[in-house]
Protein backbone atom coordinates (compact mmCIF):
# COMPACT_ATOMS: atom_id res chain seq x y z
CA UNK A 1 0.00 0.00 0.00
CA UNK A 2 1.46 3.50 -1.05
CA UNK A 3 2.68 5.09 1.82
CA UNK A 4 1.30 8.96 2.60
CA UNK A 5 2.75 10.34 6.04
CA UNK A 6 5.95 9.01 7.63
CA UNK A 7 7.52 10.36 10.36
CA UNK A 8 10.65 9.21 11.12
CA UNK A 9 12.82 9.69 15.06
CA UNK A 10 10.40 12.76 16.17
CA UNK A 11 11.90 14.72 19.06
CA UNK A 12 11.15 17.53 20.06
CA UNK A 13 11.31 19.52 23.53
CA UNK A 14 9.82 22.46 25.37
CA UNK A 15 12.07 24.55 27.91
CA UNK A 16 14.45 21.47 28.76
CA UNK A 17 11.21 19.07 28.85
CA UNK A 18 11.15 16.47 26.38
CA UNK A 19 7.42 16.17 24.65
CA UNK A 20 8.68 13.79 21.87
CA UNK A 21 11.13 11.13 22.20
CA UNK A 22 11.93 9.76 18.96
CA UNK A 23 8.07 8.87 17.83
CA UNK A 24 8.52 6.84 14.33
CA UNK A 25 4.96 6.90 12.20
CA UNK A 26 3.71 5.25 9.00
CA UNK A 27 -0.36 6.40 7.35
CA UNK A 28 -0.89 4.64 4.45
CA UNK A 29 -2.48 6.55 1.47
CA UNK A 30 -6.41 6.78 2.66
CA UNK A 31 -6.22 4.80 6.31
CA UNK A 32 -7.39 6.79 9.24
CA UNK A 33 -5.33 6.51 12.68
CA UNK A 34 -6.47 7.57 15.26
CA UNK A 35 -4.00 8.15 18.32
CA UNK A 36 -4.84 7.86 21.82
CA UNK A 37 -3.31 8.76 25.28
CA UNK A 38 -3.04 10.43 28.38
CA UNK A 39 -3.10 14.38 28.39
CA UNK A 40 0.06 15.88 27.87
CA UNK A 41 1.44 12.94 25.95
CA UNK A 42 2.67 14.76 23.60
CA UNK A 43 0.00 13.63 20.82
CA UNK A 44 -1.23 17.41 20.12
CA UNK A 45 2.47 18.25 19.65
CA UNK A 46 3.02 15.55 17.15
CA UNK A 47 0.43 16.69 15.01
CA UNK A 48 1.80 20.35 15.20
CA UNK A 49 5.16 19.02 13.86
CA UNK A 50 3.33 17.07 11.11
CA UNK A 51 2.59 19.88 9.74
CA UNK A 52 5.45 22.29 10.25
CA UNK A 53 3.58 24.37 13.44
CA UNK A 54 6.13 23.16 15.55
CA UNK A 55 9.43 22.97 14.05
CA UNK A 56 11.46 19.44 15.30
CA UNK A 57 14.58 19.27 17.31
CA UNK A 58 15.30 16.07 15.03
CA UNK A 59 13.82 13.83 12.95
CA UNK A 60 12.44 14.02 9.99
CA UNK A 61 8.31 14.16 8.31
CA UNK A 62 7.68 13.48 4.62
CA UNK A 63 4.30 13.78 3.46
CA UNK A 64 3.76 12.20 0.21
CA UNK A 65 7.01 12.90 -1.73
CA UNK A 66 8.44 15.62 -0.04
CA UNK A 67 10.27 16.62 3.53
CA UNK A 68 7.85 19.04 5.13
CA UNK A 69 9.54 22.11 6.08
CA UNK A 70 13.07 20.69 4.72
CA UNK A 71 15.25 20.20 1.52
CA UNK A 72 16.94 17.01 2.43
CA UNK A 73 20.41 17.45 0.51
CA UNK A 74 22.13 14.35 1.32
CA UNK A 75 22.93 13.82 4.79
CA UNK A 76 21.85 17.73 5.50
CA UNK A 77 18.29 19.29 5.56
CA UNK A 78 18.23 22.79 4.52
CA UNK A 79 15.38 25.07 6.03
CA UNK A 80 13.19 25.95 3.35
CA UNK A 81 12.08 29.45 2.51
CA UNK A 82 8.35 30.20 4.22
CA UNK A 83 6.80 30.34 0.67
CA UNK A 84 7.51 26.87 -0.45
CA UNK A 85 6.72 25.56 3.27
CA UNK A 86 3.35 27.44 3.25
CA UNK A 87 2.70 25.27 -0.44
CA UNK A 88 3.48 22.24 1.91
CA UNK A 89 1.33 23.51 4.85
CA UNK A 90 -1.72 23.88 2.63
CA UNK A 91 -2.13 20.39 1.33
CA UNK A 92 -1.96 19.08 4.85
CA UNK A 93 -5.61 20.21 6.60
CA UNK A 94 -6.00 20.89 9.74
CA UNK A 95 -8.87 20.61 12.32
CA UNK A 96 -8.46 22.31 15.91
CA UNK A 97 -9.75 21.34 18.91
CA UNK A 98 -11.13 25.40 19.26
CA UNK A 99 -12.11 25.35 16.19
CA UNK A 100 -10.16 28.98 15.20
CA UNK A 101 -12.61 30.11 12.86
CA UNK A 102 -12.69 33.41 11.57
CA UNK A 103 -14.96 35.31 13.84
CA UNK A 104 -15.69 38.29 10.97
CA UNK A 105 -16.48 35.82 8.31
CA UNK A 106 -19.24 33.77 7.45
CA UNK A 107 -19.57 29.91 7.53
CA UNK A 108 -19.13 30.23 3.52
CA UNK A 109 -16.45 32.98 3.98
CA UNK A 110 -14.25 31.08 6.43
CA UNK A 111 -14.43 28.03 3.54
CA UNK A 112 -14.11 29.57 0.49
CA UNK A 113 -11.02 31.79 2.14
CA UNK A 114 -7.97 29.59 1.67
CA UNK A 115 -9.22 28.54 -2.33
CA UNK A 116 -9.38 32.10 -3.07
CA UNK A 117 -7.14 33.89 -1.20
CA UNK A 118 -4.48 31.37 -1.05
CA UNK A 119 -5.28 29.34 -4.20
CA UNK A 120 -6.59 32.32 -6.30
CA UNK A 121 -9.34 30.16 -7.41
CA UNK A 122 -12.39 32.77 -8.79
CA UNK A 123 -14.85 33.23 -6.22
CA UNK A 124 -17.58 32.24 -8.03
CA UNK A 125 -15.72 28.39 -8.15
CA UNK A 126 -14.74 28.62 -4.63
CA UNK A 127 -18.59 29.44 -4.13
CA UNK A 128 -19.70 26.78 -5.40
CA UNK A 129 -17.27 24.43 -3.65
CA UNK A 130 -17.85 25.96 -1.01
CA UNK A 131 -21.59 25.41 -0.77
CA UNK A 132 -20.74 21.63 -1.69
CA UNK A 133 -18.58 21.10 1.10
CA UNK A 134 -20.91 22.80 3.48
CA UNK A 135 -23.75 20.85 2.41
CA UNK A 136 -21.46 17.71 2.78
CA UNK A 137 -21.41 18.60 6.26
CA UNK A 138 -24.69 19.18 6.63
CA UNK A 139 -24.90 22.91 6.85
CA UNK A 140 -26.36 24.07 3.74
CA UNK A 141 -28.54 26.37 5.07
CA UNK A 142 -26.16 27.83 7.32
CA UNK A 143 -23.45 29.39 4.67
CA UNK A 144 -23.95 33.28 5.66
CA UNK A 145 -24.08 32.86 9.35
CA UNK A 146 -21.41 34.14 11.62
CA UNK A 147 -19.36 31.49 13.84
CA UNK A 148 -20.56 33.04 16.74
CA UNK A 149 -23.88 32.49 15.59
CA UNK A 150 -23.45 28.61 15.21
CA UNK A 151 -23.22 25.79 18.10
CA UNK A 152 -19.59 24.34 18.86
CA UNK A 153 -20.60 21.31 16.84
CA UNK A 154 -21.72 23.41 13.96
CA UNK A 155 -18.47 25.26 13.64
CA UNK A 156 -16.60 22.16 14.12
CA UNK A 157 -17.91 21.02 10.81
CA UNK A 158 -17.46 24.49 9.20
CA UNK A 159 -13.85 24.25 10.48
CA UNK A 160 -13.62 20.38 8.69
CA UNK A 161 -15.08 22.12 5.63
CA UNK A 162 -12.92 24.88 5.26
CA UNK A 163 -9.59 22.45 5.71
CA UNK A 164 -11.29 20.40 2.98
CA UNK A 165 -11.42 23.34 0.63
CA UNK A 166 -7.79 23.34 0.38
CA UNK A 167 -8.13 19.90 -1.33
CA UNK A 168 -5.59 18.44 1.12
CA UNK A 169 -3.73 15.04 0.60
CA UNK A 170 -4.00 14.40 4.32
CA UNK A 171 -6.64 15.61 7.32
CA UNK A 172 -5.48 16.04 10.80
CA UNK A 173 -7.94 16.37 13.63
CA UNK A 174 -6.37 17.41 17.09
CA UNK A 175 -8.84 16.56 19.75
CA UNK A 176 -11.72 17.76 17.55
CA UNK A 177 -14.47 16.78 19.78
CA UNK A 178 -12.89 17.86 23.14
CA UNK A 179 -14.34 21.47 23.36
CA UNK A 180 -17.88 20.10 22.70
CA UNK A 181 -21.03 19.80 24.65
CA UNK A 182 -21.82 15.89 24.59
CA UNK A 183 -24.81 16.06 23.20
CA UNK A 184 -22.83 18.10 20.04
CA UNK A 185 -20.14 15.20 19.54
CA UNK A 186 -22.34 13.15 17.50
CA UNK A 187 -22.62 15.11 14.43
CA UNK A 188 -18.88 16.05 14.07
CA UNK A 189 -17.98 12.56 14.54
CA UNK A 190 -20.43 11.04 12.04
CA UNK A 191 -19.24 13.91 9.64
CA UNK A 192 -15.59 12.19 10.09
CA UNK A 193 -16.48 8.53 9.61
CA UNK A 194 -17.90 9.89 6.90
CA UNK A 195 -14.76 11.42 5.51
CA UNK A 196 -13.44 8.18 6.72
CA UNK A 197 -15.04 5.97 4.26
CA UNK A 198 -14.55 8.52 1.33
CA UNK A 199 -10.85 6.90 1.66
CA UNK A 200 -9.35 10.62 3.21
CA UNK A 201 -6.53 9.89 4.86
CA UNK A 202 -6.78 11.00 8.43
CA UNK A 203 -4.22 11.07 11.61
CA UNK A 204 -6.90 11.94 14.49
CA UNK A 205 -6.20 12.77 18.01
CA UNK A 206 -9.00 11.67 20.56
CA UNK A 207 -10.56 10.83 23.43
CA UNK A 208 -13.18 9.25 22.10
CA UNK A 209 -12.39 5.23 22.52
CA UNK A 210 -15.54 4.43 20.61
CA UNK A 211 -14.96 6.30 17.39
CA UNK A 212 -11.75 4.76 17.11
CA UNK A 213 -12.68 1.44 17.56
CA UNK A 214 -14.97 1.76 15.06
CA UNK A 215 -13.71 3.75 12.36
CA UNK A 216 -9.74 3.67 12.76
CA UNK A 217 -7.83 1.66 10.70
CA UNK A 218 -5.46 1.07 13.55
CA UNK A 219 -4.99 2.69 16.88
CA UNK A 220 -1.46 4.21 18.26
CA UNK A 221 -1.25 4.73 22.14
CA UNK A 222 1.63 7.76 23.24
CA UNK A 223 2.69 7.61 26.05
CA UNK A 224 5.46 10.00 27.51
CA UNK A 225 6.51 11.37 24.06
CA UNK A 226 6.57 7.71 22.45
CA UNK A 227 4.20 5.77 20.91
CA UNK A 228 3.96 2.56 23.02
CA UNK A 229 1.27 0.48 21.37
CA UNK A 230 0.15 0.73 17.30
CA UNK A 231 -1.79 -2.10 15.78
CA UNK A 232 -5.93 -2.91 14.60
CA UNK A 233 -7.98 -1.31 17.33
CA UNK A 234 -9.14 -4.56 18.63
CA UNK A 235 -5.84 -5.85 19.45
CA UNK A 236 -4.59 -2.60 20.93
CA UNK A 237 -7.66 -1.48 22.85
CA UNK A 238 -8.65 -4.93 24.34
CA UNK A 239 -4.95 -6.74 24.74
CA UNK A 240 -2.37 -4.05 25.20
CA UNK A 241 1.02 -5.65 26.16
CA UNK A 242 2.52 -2.00 27.87
CA UNK A 243 2.25 -1.92 31.80
CA UNK A 244 1.13 2.08 31.31
CA UNK A 245 -0.73 1.53 28.13
CA UNK A 246 -3.11 -0.81 30.28
CA UNK A 247 -3.56 1.31 33.12
CA UNK A 248 -4.35 4.38 30.61
CA UNK A 249 -6.88 2.24 28.65
CA UNK A 250 -8.03 0.82 32.17
CA UNK A 251 -8.90 4.16 33.19
CA UNK A 252 -10.68 5.44 30.35
CA UNK A 253 -12.55 2.24 29.53
CA UNK A 254 -14.16 1.82 33.14
CA UNK B 1 -28.80 27.61 66.46
CA UNK B 2 -29.47 25.40 63.33
CA UNK B 3 -27.73 26.78 60.17
CA UNK B 4 -31.50 27.16 58.50
CA UNK B 5 -32.83 28.82 61.20
CA UNK B 6 -36.20 31.25 59.78
CA UNK B 7 -35.34 33.96 62.51
CA UNK B 8 -32.20 35.19 60.77
CA UNK B 9 -33.75 35.46 57.27
CA UNK B 10 -35.70 39.05 56.04
CA UNK B 11 -38.78 37.67 56.02
CA UNK B 12 -38.84 36.80 59.94
CA UNK B 13 -42.50 37.66 61.14
CA UNK B 14 -44.03 36.59 58.06
CA UNK B 15 -45.95 32.80 58.42
CA UNK B 16 -45.10 30.29 55.62
CA UNK B 17 -49.11 30.50 55.73
CA UNK B 18 -49.42 34.13 55.09
CA UNK B 19 -48.31 33.48 51.67
CA UNK B 20 -51.80 32.83 50.02
CA UNK B 21 -51.59 34.08 46.38
CA UNK B 22 -50.02 33.22 43.51
CA UNK B 23 -49.37 36.16 42.14
CA UNK B 24 -48.94 39.96 44.33
CA UNK B 25 -48.87 43.29 42.80
CA UNK B 26 -45.18 44.37 42.86
CA UNK B 27 -44.86 48.44 44.07
CA UNK B 28 -41.11 49.42 42.75
CA UNK B 29 -38.93 51.69 45.42
CA UNK B 30 -39.38 54.98 44.58
CA UNK B 31 -36.55 57.23 44.33
CA UNK B 32 -37.18 60.71 45.09
CA UNK B 33 -32.97 61.96 45.03
CA UNK B 34 -33.18 61.01 41.77
CA UNK B 35 -35.80 63.75 41.54
CA UNK B 36 -34.20 66.34 44.13
CA UNK B 37 -30.85 65.95 42.46
CA UNK B 38 -32.05 66.00 38.53
CA UNK B 39 -33.74 69.30 39.92
CA UNK B 40 -30.49 70.95 40.85
CA UNK B 41 -28.78 70.09 37.76
CA UNK B 42 -31.25 71.84 35.46
CA UNK B 43 -31.60 74.75 37.92
CA UNK B 44 -28.28 75.47 37.25
CA UNK B 45 -27.82 75.05 33.05
CA UNK B 46 -30.78 77.52 33.64
CA UNK B 47 -28.36 80.16 35.58
CA UNK B 48 -25.50 78.98 33.01
CA UNK B 49 -27.67 79.78 30.14
CA UNK B 50 -29.30 82.76 31.51
CA UNK B 51 -25.82 84.08 32.56
CA UNK B 52 -24.65 83.51 28.99
CA UNK B 53 -27.17 85.20 27.25
CA UNK B 54 -27.42 88.00 29.41
CA UNK B 55 -23.37 88.78 29.66
CA UNK B 56 -21.22 90.52 27.25
CA UNK B 57 -21.89 88.36 24.13
CA UNK B 58 -22.84 89.98 21.16
CA UNK B 59 -24.76 87.27 19.54
CA UNK B 60 -25.79 88.85 16.51
CA UNK B 61 -22.11 88.85 16.01
CA UNK B 62 -21.33 85.14 16.86
CA UNK B 63 -24.35 84.38 13.90
CA UNK B 64 -22.98 86.54 11.44
CA UNK B 65 -19.33 85.17 11.69
CA UNK B 66 -20.18 81.52 11.79
CA UNK B 67 -20.72 81.26 8.24
CA UNK B 68 -18.73 84.03 7.00
CA UNK B 69 -16.09 82.82 4.14
CA UNK B 70 -13.19 83.30 6.17
CA UNK B 71 -13.92 81.06 8.95
CA UNK B 72 -15.50 78.34 6.51
CA UNK B 73 -12.54 78.42 4.74
CA UNK B 74 -10.31 78.03 7.98
CA UNK B 75 -12.40 75.43 9.12
CA UNK B 76 -12.38 73.73 5.58
CA UNK B 77 -8.22 73.67 6.29
CA UNK B 78 -8.91 72.10 9.61
CA UNK B 79 -10.77 69.52 8.45
CA UNK B 80 -8.20 69.29 5.68
CA UNK B 81 -5.42 68.68 7.69
CA UNK B 82 -7.11 67.05 10.40
CA UNK B 83 -8.32 63.96 7.93
CA UNK B 84 -4.63 63.87 6.19
CA UNK B 85 -2.82 63.61 9.38
CA UNK B 86 -5.22 61.04 10.37
CA UNK B 87 -4.63 58.71 7.51
CA UNK B 88 -0.61 59.59 7.68
CA UNK B 89 -1.30 58.64 11.60
CA UNK B 90 -2.81 55.25 10.56
CA UNK B 91 -0.66 53.90 8.02
CA UNK B 92 2.69 54.85 10.26
CA UNK B 93 0.31 53.24 13.54
CA UNK B 94 0.34 49.93 11.28
CA UNK B 95 3.38 50.01 9.79
CA UNK B 96 5.39 50.24 13.30
CA UNK B 97 2.90 48.15 15.32
CA UNK B 98 3.97 45.03 12.49
CA UNK B 99 7.22 46.60 12.85
CA UNK B 100 7.13 46.51 16.62
CA UNK B 101 5.41 42.90 16.25
CA UNK B 102 8.69 41.70 14.05
CA UNK B 103 10.53 38.83 14.80
CA UNK B 104 13.49 41.43 13.57
CA UNK B 105 15.03 42.66 16.49
CA UNK B 106 15.96 45.95 14.50
CA UNK B 107 12.73 46.54 13.38
CA UNK B 108 11.73 45.63 16.43
CA UNK B 109 13.89 48.60 18.34
CA UNK B 110 13.41 50.87 14.94
CA UNK B 111 9.39 51.00 15.76
CA UNK B 112 10.18 51.14 19.53
CA UNK B 113 12.56 54.40 18.82
CA UNK B 114 10.13 55.91 16.81
CA UNK B 115 7.23 55.98 19.75
CA UNK B 116 9.67 56.83 22.07
CA UNK B 117 10.45 60.13 20.58
CA UNK B 118 7.40 61.09 19.10
CA UNK B 119 5.64 60.22 21.98
CA UNK B 120 7.97 61.64 24.23
CA UNK B 121 8.03 65.49 23.03
CA UNK B 122 5.38 67.86 23.09
CA UNK B 123 3.44 67.71 20.15
CA UNK B 124 3.91 72.07 19.77
CA UNK B 125 7.59 71.53 20.20
CA UNK B 126 7.43 69.08 17.24
CA UNK B 127 5.23 71.51 14.59
CA UNK B 128 8.04 74.23 15.60
CA UNK B 129 10.93 72.00 14.78
CA UNK B 130 9.34 70.83 11.23
CA UNK B 131 8.28 74.51 10.61
CA UNK B 132 11.78 75.10 11.10
CA UNK B 133 13.63 72.34 9.83
CA UNK B 134 14.89 74.49 6.50
CA UNK B 135 17.41 76.09 9.43
CA UNK B 136 19.10 72.32 9.64
CA UNK B 137 18.44 70.91 5.88
CA UNK B 138 18.38 74.18 3.92
CA UNK B 139 18.35 71.96 0.85
CA UNK B 140 16.07 69.17 0.13
CA UNK B 141 17.68 67.01 -2.65
CA UNK B 142 17.73 63.54 -3.90
CA UNK B 143 21.62 63.39 -6.32
CA UNK B 144 20.50 63.88 -10.02
CA UNK B 145 16.51 63.47 -9.13
CA UNK B 146 15.36 66.14 -7.40
CA UNK B 147 16.23 69.79 -5.62
CA UNK B 148 14.71 72.35 -3.85
CA UNK B 149 15.11 74.83 -1.15
CA UNK B 150 13.19 73.42 1.72
CA UNK B 151 11.78 76.45 2.65
CA UNK B 152 9.81 75.92 -0.78
CA UNK B 153 8.78 72.15 0.32
CA UNK B 154 7.80 72.55 4.33
CA UNK B 155 5.10 74.91 3.58
CA UNK B 156 3.08 75.87 6.95
CA UNK B 157 0.58 72.87 5.46
CA UNK B 158 3.27 70.32 5.16
CA UNK B 159 4.92 71.13 8.35
CA UNK B 160 1.14 70.68 10.25
CA UNK B 161 0.74 67.69 8.39
CA UNK B 162 3.84 66.06 9.40
CA UNK B 163 3.97 66.96 12.73
CA UNK B 164 0.63 66.28 13.41
CA UNK B 165 0.57 62.90 11.65
CA UNK B 166 3.94 61.89 12.62
CA UNK B 167 2.94 62.37 16.34
CA UNK B 168 -0.39 61.44 16.25
CA UNK B 169 0.87 58.05 14.33
CA UNK B 170 3.19 56.97 17.64
CA UNK B 171 0.43 56.59 19.70
CA UNK B 172 -1.78 54.75 17.31
CA UNK B 173 1.38 52.68 16.92
CA UNK B 174 0.31 51.84 20.40
CA UNK B 175 -2.97 51.18 19.89
CA UNK B 176 -2.76 49.15 16.29
CA UNK B 177 -0.42 46.78 18.52
CA UNK B 178 -2.14 46.08 21.43
CA UNK B 179 -4.99 44.91 18.90
CA UNK B 180 -3.03 42.73 17.27
CA UNK B 181 -1.97 41.20 20.27
CA UNK B 182 -5.35 40.57 21.22
CA UNK B 183 -6.26 38.39 18.19
CA UNK B 184 -6.25 34.80 19.18
CA UNK B 185 -2.85 32.70 18.73
CA UNK B 186 -5.41 30.31 16.77
CA UNK B 187 -6.34 32.41 14.36
CA UNK B 188 -2.62 32.74 13.06
CA UNK B 189 -2.34 29.04 13.22
CA UNK B 190 -5.81 28.40 11.34
CA UNK B 191 -4.20 30.85 8.48
CA UNK B 192 -0.83 29.32 8.35
CA UNK B 193 -3.03 25.89 7.68
CA UNK B 194 -4.59 26.92 5.10
CA UNK B 195 -1.33 28.20 3.17
CA UNK B 196 -1.71 32.03 4.10
CA UNK B 197 1.64 34.58 3.82
CA UNK B 198 2.47 36.78 6.55
CA UNK B 199 0.99 39.42 4.04
CA UNK B 200 -2.65 37.95 3.72
CA UNK B 201 -2.88 36.71 6.99
CA UNK B 202 -2.06 40.22 8.57
CA UNK B 203 -4.62 41.90 5.67
CA UNK B 204 -7.21 39.36 5.18
CA UNK B 205 -7.66 37.55 9.40
CA UNK B 206 -5.75 39.91 11.63
CA UNK B 207 -6.21 43.38 10.62
CA UNK B 208 -9.61 42.86 10.44
CA UNK B 209 -10.58 41.49 13.66
CA UNK B 210 -8.04 43.86 15.11
CA UNK B 211 -10.33 47.03 13.77
CA UNK B 212 -13.23 46.42 16.18
CA UNK B 213 -10.93 46.73 19.35
CA UNK B 214 -9.00 49.77 17.82
CA UNK B 215 -12.35 51.86 16.48
CA UNK B 216 -12.83 53.50 20.11
CA UNK B 217 -9.26 54.81 20.77
CA UNK B 218 -9.00 55.61 17.03
CA UNK B 219 -12.13 57.17 17.24
CA UNK B 220 -10.41 59.72 20.18
CA UNK B 221 -7.62 60.07 18.13
CA UNK B 222 -9.85 61.86 15.55
CA UNK B 223 -11.90 63.57 17.20
CA UNK B 224 -8.20 65.06 19.06
CA UNK B 225 -6.59 65.40 16.12
CA UNK B 226 -9.71 68.01 14.81
CA UNK B 227 -8.62 69.89 17.90
CA UNK B 228 -4.76 70.24 18.17
CA UNK B 229 -4.91 70.85 14.55
CA UNK B 230 -5.90 74.20 16.07
CA UNK B 231 -1.94 74.44 17.08
CA UNK B 232 -0.88 74.47 13.85
CA UNK B 233 -1.82 78.33 14.37
CA UNK B 234 1.34 78.88 16.02
CA UNK B 235 2.95 77.88 12.68
CA UNK B 236 1.16 80.35 10.67
CA UNK B 237 -1.16 77.08 8.76
CA UNK B 238 -4.33 79.37 8.27
CA UNK B 239 -6.71 76.65 9.97
CA UNK B 240 -10.04 77.60 12.12
CA UNK B 241 -8.55 79.10 14.80
CA UNK B 242 -5.55 81.14 13.17
CA UNK B 243 -8.35 83.10 10.76
CA UNK B 244 -10.74 83.75 13.76
CA UNK B 245 -7.69 85.35 15.35
CA UNK B 246 -7.11 87.12 11.84
CA UNK B 247 -10.61 88.63 12.17
CA UNK B 248 -10.32 89.64 15.98
CA UNK B 249 -7.30 91.55 15.56
CA UNK B 250 -9.30 93.48 13.79
CA UNK B 251 -12.68 93.71 14.99
CA UNK B 252 -12.06 92.97 18.99
CA UNK B 253 -14.94 90.82 19.01
CA UNK B 254 -12.53 88.15 20.63
CA UNK B 255 -14.90 85.80 22.53
CA UNK B 256 -17.61 85.67 19.46
CA UNK B 257 -15.12 84.09 17.36
CA UNK B 258 -13.68 81.95 19.97
CA UNK B 259 -17.51 80.85 20.27
CA UNK B 260 -18.02 80.78 16.56
CA UNK B 261 -14.52 78.36 16.61
CA UNK B 262 -16.62 76.18 19.76
CA UNK B 263 -19.55 75.82 17.21
CA UNK B 264 -17.30 74.54 14.77
CA UNK B 265 -15.68 72.11 16.84
CA UNK B 266 -18.51 70.99 18.30
CA UNK B 267 -20.25 70.52 15.07
CA UNK B 268 -17.35 68.30 13.74
CA UNK B 269 -16.85 66.17 16.79
CA UNK B 270 -20.48 65.25 16.69
CA UNK B 271 -20.02 64.24 13.35
CA UNK B 272 -17.28 62.35 13.93
CA UNK B 273 -19.07 60.43 16.99
CA UNK B 274 -21.12 59.74 14.52
CA UNK B 275 -18.89 58.25 11.94
CA UNK B 276 -17.58 56.06 14.54
CA UNK B 277 -20.59 54.58 15.43
CA UNK B 278 -20.99 53.25 12.43
CA UNK B 279 -17.88 51.80 11.72
CA UNK B 280 -17.89 50.38 15.09
CA UNK B 281 -21.04 48.80 13.59
CA UNK B 282 -19.88 47.60 10.34
CA UNK B 283 -16.83 45.66 12.03
CA UNK B 284 -18.81 44.63 14.99
CA UNK B 285 -20.26 42.25 12.48
CA UNK B 286 -20.16 38.49 13.58
CA UNK B 287 -19.38 39.48 17.45
CA UNK B 288 -21.49 38.12 20.03
CA UNK B 289 -23.00 41.06 21.99
CA UNK B 290 -21.06 43.66 19.98
CA UNK B 291 -22.37 47.18 20.71
CA UNK B 292 -25.01 47.78 17.61
CA UNK B 293 -27.15 50.01 19.82
CA UNK B 294 -27.58 53.73 18.75
CA UNK B 295 -24.96 54.95 21.87
CA UNK B 296 -28.32 57.61 23.23
CA UNK B 297 -31.66 56.86 23.42
CA UNK B 298 -33.34 59.25 25.88
CA UNK B 299 -36.40 57.93 27.55
CA UNK B 300 -38.59 60.55 29.24
CA UNK B 301 -39.16 59.93 32.69
CA UNK B 302 -36.29 58.96 35.37
CA UNK B 303 -35.30 55.60 34.69
CA UNK B 304 -32.77 53.29 36.23
CA UNK B 305 -30.65 51.98 32.92
CA UNK B 306 -31.49 48.44 33.00
CA UNK B 307 -28.75 46.13 33.34
CA UNK B 308 -28.09 44.22 29.76
CA UNK B 309 -29.20 40.79 29.71
CA UNK B 310 -26.03 38.60 28.47
CA UNK B 311 -26.36 37.23 25.23
CA UNK B 312 -27.46 34.04 25.23
CA UNK B 313 -24.03 31.64 25.03
CA UNK B 314 -24.03 29.79 21.82
CA UNK B 315 -21.01 27.51 22.35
Amino acid sequence: MKTMVKAINIHKSFNGREVLAGVDLEVADGEVLCILGPSGGGKSTLLRCLNHLETVDDGVVWIDGSVIGYELRGETLRELPPRKVRQQQREIGMVFQHFNLFPHLTALQNVIEGPVTVRKESRAAATARGVELLEAVGLGDRGAAYPSQLSGGQKQRVAIARALAMQPKVMLFDEPTSALDPELVGEVLDVMRRLALAGTTMIVVTHEIAFARDVADRVAIMVDGSIREIGNPDDVLSNPQDPRVRSFLNRVLN
Amino acid sequence: MTLLSSETGNGAGIDVNDLQQRSYKIVRLKHPGQWISGAIVVAFLGFLIKSFAEGQIDWTTVGEFLTADVILRGFANTLLISFLAMILAMGLGTLFAVMRLSSNPVTRFVAWLYVWVFRGTPVLLQLLIWFNIALVFPTLSIPGLFEARTVDVVTPFVAALLGLGINEGAYMTEVVRAGISSVDHGQTEAAHTIGMSRMQMLRRIILPQTMRLIIPPMGNSAIGMLKFSSLATVISFTEMLNAAQQVYFVNGAVIELLLVCAVWYMLGTTVLNIVQFYIERHYGRGVAGASTKAPFKFKFGLVRPKTQAPAEEQS
